[in-house]
């Protein structure tokens, strides 16, 4: 802060700490907004746990599709192996359904390949793929809040 | 008085006999309204007639000048508001409840069918009249001379009735509910779009955040319909009656409502009754001015020719009851042949096919269908900035309260309504022909997507084409005229395109009847 000395000395003691009052006052404020905000964010969902049981690996056989209407999300088995994709469209959060080319939204029309690739539409991202774990009792368990790289597939004995 | 020498019990029954009068004069304080000072005192000291002036100028009055159109829109909304206290009787915000009890308002209570679609269509004719009602005051030129604030608030109410709209239209919890609530807050959640492009999502979810707030949750439930309700029935009606009540009291302020400077009272066929006679004094002859007149500012009768004004009683309030019996006829009859929709209750695994928004949305869902965000958020908010901004951009003082100001003014009109629509149907038939980028480069970045569709084409194509307008005319006012213009056509066209041309898959039909069965 300045000194007596020289001409920068232009704030008064009595006005400086009104000024630090006046600041507290506004730093308190806007602290007491920003709680309020926080309030309304809820810090506990009452909803479904994101993570499912899919059963064993049988109920999967090589080239077959399985929808989990509840869960919205395909399981697809090929070669490489098991592999999960939402079916939440990206764009704005419609049920996609499968079609000759992969995917298509019903709500403004984006279009998928298989692999959840926007060939189409205002969707900004491909579909979202999700984990699938192994426990051990050897059933499947798909993680709907992990998403994984697109083309991750899992092969399970 | 000689009350001293009368008994206690003889008074007792002289105040009972007069008790009818005398609860008249206190309930009526100013008497009958048969000389112009009752009928001023009328207005003064009634608590719902004081926001009126005492007096009301010809031009006010004239229904070829405001066409009733703001006095519409609040008698509408006073509707919904009775209406909607009826229907809170047996709605329930609950998942598991909202949907039977709007079935049993529908089909089990007396009257609640009629109830229902006059809630409904009042709230939704409050759209269509309150864009009428600023269409009015931006052709009549009335958004200058102080009334520039009050534009702003006029904005703000026209946000605020789409905004009560939409959330209303989540209640019932069905198909529709439940799809528009996935559909705006995924809208919400747009700014994602930016934040992914730019690697910044997993620290700063703007975008996501809002989405969860609105919500309660990653996706709709429970908490979701409380907050719907607690906004729909108590937070936004709440600022609406706020702002309303700041409009009313800035048109009074502002010097009442606009009028062109050189208007008469000929040909309104009423009868000034208040310009005595009145020789010499430092006014001229034929004015009248009380203290209030003589007041610093703006209120309603300083410079305003008084000469021609009218008792507000019984000329103004005449002229709102008929309004409003209009109105509410109108709601009631077309409530009484036309029931509002009831979709089946919500299913969160399949969407309808196609999914629409309420009407009065659909022209942003055309515009969503080529980007989240620029279509659900960038768009609408420039172009709530561009409105906001009219007032401000445009200050010519001259043809203030003149319908379209003068001639070019209704050439300008009718020139921006061609251009405008050409402009639309034109972008939209080029992308239902030939798509956009991700149909063309489908690895195309996002980030070109955002920044160059067709809905910022369009919204380029209007400022630049009203930037044209102000060029060639050398007039402001005229760019005002082109914009609002080219703004409402744009509205209309794409509403109708979402709600007519738009079938499954949000594909190109030219009508309903040809959709595929499925």
């Amino acid at each position: 802060m300045s000194n007596k000395a020289g001409e920068k000395e232009k704030v008064s003691r009595r006005d400086f700490l009104g000024l630090v009052a006046f600041g507290a006052a506004i730093i308190g404020s806007i602290s007491a907004l920003a709680g309020s905000f926080r309030f309304v964010k809820a810090n506990v969902y009452s909803e479904e746990s994101k993570q499912f049981k899919i059963g064993s690996i049988e109920n999967f056989p090589l080239g077959s599709t399985k929808k989990f209407d509840d869960k919205n999300v395909f399981i697809f088995s090929d070669e490489a192996g098991l592999f999960a994709i939402s079916a939440i469209c990206t764009h704005l959060g419609c049920i996609v359904t499968p079609s000759e080319f992969g995917f298509q939204c019903p709500c403004h029309g984006s279009k998928y390949t298989h692999d959840g690739n926007v060939i189409g539409g205002p969707a900004p991202r491909p579909l979202e793929w999700f984990e699938i774990k192994q426990e051990v009792d050897g059933t499947l368990t798909v993680d709907a809040a992990k998403t994984v790289q697109q083309g991750t597939k899992y092969l399970f004995a | 008085m000689n009350n001293t020498s009368k008994s206690g019990l003889v008074k007792y029954r002289d105040n009972l006999m007069s008790i009818k009068s005398s609860f008249l004069g206190s309930f009526l304080r100013s008497g009958k309204p048969t000389s112009d000072k009752s009928r001023t005192a009328v207005v003064v000291n009634n608590f719902f007639l004081h926001l009126h002036g005492a007096k009301t100028h010809v031009n006010s009055l004239k229904p070829t000048y405001t066409l009733g159109l703001g006095l519409i829109s609040f008698f509408l909304m006073v509707i919904a508001f009775i209406s909607g206290g009826f229907l809170m009787v047996y709605y329930s915000p609950a998942t598991e409840t909202a949907y039977n009890a709007v079935k049993d308002i529908n089909f089990v209570v007396f009257g609640g069918k009629l109830m229902r679609n006059a809630h409904k269509w009042s709230g939704e004719a409050m759209i269509i009249f309150v864009l009428f009602h600023m269409a009015r005051i931006v052709y009549t030129n009335s958004y200058k001379r102080g009334r520039e604030f009050n534009w702003v608030i006029g904005v703000v109410l026209l946000i605020l009735t789409f905004v009560v709209n939409l959330t209303g239209y989540m209640l019932p919890w069905d198909q529709l509910s439940y799809w528009a609530l996935v559909i705006v807050a995924n809208i919400a959640a747009a700014p994602k779009e930016l934040t992914d492009i730019f690697g910044v999502t997993q620290y700063f979810d703007i975008g996501g955040a809002t989405k969860e707030i609105l919500l309660g949750g990653t996706e709709p439930g429970q908490d979701s319909l409380t907050r719907v309700y607690l906004l729909h029935i108590i937070l936004l009606p709440l600022v609406m009656c706020i702002a309303l009540g700041v409009h009313f009291w800035r048109i009074r302020k502002d010097g009442g409502l606009s009028k062109p400077d050189n208007v008469t009272a000929d040909g309104t066929g009423i009868v000034n009754i208040s310009s005595p006679e009145k020789e010499g004094g430092i006014f001229p002859t034929h004015k009248t001015y009380g203290l209030m007149e003589l007041a610093k500012g703006r209120t309603p009768a300083v410079d305003n020719d008084v000469e021609n004004t009218v008792t507000s009683w019984p000329h103004l309030f005449v002229a709102e009851i008929a309004v409003f019996i209009l109105t509410l006829a109108g709601v009631i009859a077309y409530s009484y042949f036309v029931d509002a929709p009831l979709k089946e209750f919500a299913n969160a695994t399949i969407p309808e096919n196609p999914a629409k928004a309420p009407w009065y949305f659909l022209g942003l869902q055309e515009l969503v269908s080529y980007s989240a965000f620029m279509g659900g958020q960038g768009l609408p908010g420039l172009a709530v900035a561009g409105l906001l901004l009219i007032p401000y951009l445009d200050r010519e003082e001259e043809h203030f309260g003149v319908w379209f100001s003068n001639r070019q003014g209704k050439l300008i009109a009718v020139e921006s309504l061609i251009v405008g629509a050409t402009a639309v149907i034109g972008s939209l038939a080029f992308v239902i022909n030939f798509g956009w980028f991700r149909n063309w480069w489908p690895n195309i970045h996002q980030l070109w997507i955002i920044a160059i569709n067709p809905g910022n084409l369009l919204l380029g194509f209007v400022v630049a084409y009203s930037l044209f307008v102000i060029k060639r005319t050398g007039s402001t006012r005229m760019g005002a005229i082109s914009l609002f213009t080219m703004f409402l056509i744009c509205y209309v066209i794409l509403t109708y395109t979402g709600t007519v041309l738009r079938g499954p898959n949000w594909d190109f039909y030219w009508s309903a009847s040809q959709w595929p069965i499925h």
